[in-house]
């Protein structure tokens, strides 16, 4: 049997696992009946109708012709990559890390990190331009969050004992 | 009369130099996030939303406002200038726009766009004014069972116009509704799907999900396609004023499109998007003149009628928010969000318990659409200079602003962890061709339709016929299926599925 449709075969099928693991989940959960409906009514319900429409997508999909087998392409695997790990080392620095004893380095030197890695991302690296970009976000995002908005940040790292 | 005491009053609030200024700062922020390429307005104002925390209430919404006109009017402008829509309802005014831009014509393009969208935000603020007093009373009128239906049509109507897979659009709802879930369950104090993490009791953020999903999937998908995809802007923009001949092809499509838009905006899920594509293919079916560019070939009516209609359409979707709580769309859902992180749950007893926010609110709507006119109309030089900011600067940027807008939100880190798993599930959304507004707009209706309808069988003990035998629920069910049906009908569903590839 083949795909007609990668899209829809792969999106019918991540339904079909979402909603059978929220009906799973559900069913951990008391039911109840109509009239007195648990916490488990409803998500139950909606994860057997999302596991459902799934189900009718990956059909359709192994059914209805496309002209070009709708394919989903290779995986931008660096940009996805390198995007969310800037995120998370963003974090990372803001909040620090107590199970590798990194203490909060702060929004400074988080800008700096996320933008040199967000920056690995792109097509081409320049490593001036990444120090310029980053010095730019740098004193933008502490005029602007810090003294204008009083965002509420670390922004300087925390050392210990100090 | 009521209308101008309410309005009076409205004005009063939204005319202090404090509001004002916030007003203008909304507006001027979200043109500048807006009209960046790959930021449509709902991104735009997920990344300020956390800009607003430290303001007053009204000040706050005021300035949302504010940013909401910004970032559609921003994402017209890279409609016409980039042949980029930032959102779906700007879809249809790249068609003629871009190709006026090709032409040297993009001033004319933005200025009908500006000056269109101005009226018809105009007219949509008297409508709303006029419709919210009435439409409130019938609110009060609403039992647990109307409002299930009500949301339902809301959901069903958003897909419909939602492009591609109707099948997936639906599905895609009930992930969100699912993802809605998460979270303690107010009546039983159960934590739904919390995976024994402490911050999931609390649900998960709506900027969390806003913010990956449409922020980091955006980026990274459009980091994955090859520079040559990325359209980069060169054409030269000579003269700004429309001559006189494009005014007098411009007014009537405006004054179609506004017409159009305000009565389509209304009804829950419609909105912006139906009301623009509506207005295109209203004009289209119009004769031209002897002379007259062809449609698809840089026609100033293509621009100006769906801007209008989308503007009208955006004002009066404010509608079925302000007086019955329900957003109609993926945009007021984070209106909802913003006003329930400000203490303000959206319905019709807003509009009795706090007068001056409600009517403050809809003054400060045009005193929005007028600021986008004095703000942008001289401005078109700078914003078309933004938008040569090569993408290799723009997107740490932004991967930054998101960053930081997740993180102020609840003052945890916790939230930039989920922010990146939901980034890659938005890149995989996108791969997937599974489109994500109405995953959100489930999001935030998913607790809201449980709790209606745990009360609706409630109050009927358990008899789900409840929804079909009182009147009003009943016709809006009614309408629901109607929607569903049209849409299904085959030639209709070619017809749709034309408009939507259409370029």
């Amino acid at each position: 049997m083949n795909i007609k449709s990668q899209k829809d075969f792969f999106s019918g099928l991540m339904f079909m696992t979402v909603g059978v693991a929220f009906a799973w989940g559900a069913s951990g959960y008391s039911i109840g009946t109509g009239a007195r409906m648990g916490p488990g009514y409803f998500p139950l319900a909606l994860g057997v109708l999302l596991t459902v429409l799934g189900g009718v997508i990956t059909f359709k999909a192994l059914v209805v012709e496309t002209e070009d087998g709708d394919k989903i392409g290779a995986f931008a695997w660096k940009p996805l990559v390198f995007i969310i790990l800037a995120n998370l080392v963003f974090g990372a620095m803001i909040g620090g890390l107590p199970s590798i004893h990194l203490p909060p380095m702060g929004l400074i030197v988080g800008i700096y990190a996320l933008t040199f890695i967000a920056c690995l991302a792109g097509d081409r690296f320049n490593l001036k331009e990444a120090v310029v970009l980053a010095t730019i976000l740098a004193v933008m995002s502490y005029f602007a969050f810090i003294k204008l908005l009083n965002l509420q940040f670390p922004v300087w790292p925390v050392l210990a004992g100090v | 009369m009521d209308l101008f005491n309410n309005l009076a009053l409205g004005f009063g609030v939204a005319f202090t130099l404090q509001n004002l200024m916030y007003a203008f700062i909304g507006c001027f922020l979200g043109t500048v996030i807006g009209v960046l390429p790959g930021i449509g307005p709902l991104a735009t104002i997920a990344m300020l939303l956390p800009a607003t925390y430290a303001l007053p209430p009204v000040a706050a919404l005021i300035m949302l406002a504010g940013i909401y006109y910004g970032a559609q009017y921003g994402g017209s402008t890279t409609a016409i200038l980039v042949n980029l829509p930032g959102e779906s309802s700007s879809v249809v005014t790249v068609i003629d726009g871009y190709q006026m831009a090709r032409n040297g014509r993009a001033g004319p393009a933005l200025a009908a766009a500006g000056l269109g969208s101005f009226f018809a935000g105009c007219v949509g603020t008297l409508i709303l004014a006029a419709f919210a007093a009435p439409l409130t009373e019938l609110a009060f009128k609403f039992g647990p069972a109307e409002y299930f239906s009500l949301m339902i049509l809301g959901l069903i109507g958003a897909v419909v116009l939602a492009s591609g897979s109707l099948l997936k659009a639906i599905a895609m709802i009930v992930l969100g509704l699912l993802l809605g879930m998460v979270g303690t369950d107010v009546n039983s104090g159960v934590a739904r799907y919390s995976l024994d993490i402490p911050e999931l009791t609390d649900g998960i953020g709506f900027i969390v999900i806003a913010m990956g999903v449409f922020g980091y999937g955006e980026i990274i998908s459009n980091l994955g396609k090859h520079e040559s995809e990325r359209e980069v802007f060169t054409a030269n923009v000579t003269g700004l004023w429309p001559t006189k001949e494009d005014f007098k092809n411009m007014i009537p499509a405006v004054l179609r499109g506004t017409a159009l838009g305000s009565l389509l905006g209304i009804l829950p899920g419609g909105g912006a998007v139906m009301a623009a594509f509506a207005a295109y293919t209203l004009e289209k079916k119009t004769k031209l003149k002897p002379g007259e560019v062809p449609f698809g070939k840089g026609n100033i009516r293509g621009v100006a009628a769906p801007e209008s209609a989308n503007n009208a359409g955006a004002q009066t979707s404010f509608i079925p928010l302000l007086t019955l709580g329900i957003p109609p769309n993926a945009v007021m859902a984070l209106m909802v969000g913003a006003m329930t992180i400000h203490n303000i749950q959206p319905g019709p007893q807003v509009m009795t318990s706090n007068p001056e926010l409600f009517w403050g609110l809809i003054a400060s709507m045009w005193i929005g659409n007028l600021m986008l006119i004095i703000l942008n109309l001289p401005l078109i030089g700078i914003w078309i200079k933004l938008l040569s900011v090569p993408y290799r600067w723009l997107f740490p940027s932004i991967v930054l602003f998101c960053a930081i807008g997740v993180y102020s939100t609840n003052n945890t880190t916790f939230d930039i962890w989920l922010v990146g798993i939901f980034g890659f599930i938005g890149y995989l959304f996108i791969k997937l061709g599974a489109e994500p507004a109405p995953l959100l707009l489930g999001f935030i209706l998913g607790p809201m339709m449980e709790e209606y309808l745990r009360r609706a069988l409630l109050l009927s003990r358990g008899d789900w016929s409840v929804f079909v035998t009182r009147p009003l629920s009943a016709s809006l069910l009614a309408g629901a299926v109607l929607l569903l049906v049209i849409v299904l009908m085959p030639s209709v569903k070619s017809k749709r599925e034309e408009a939507f590839v259409e370029d």
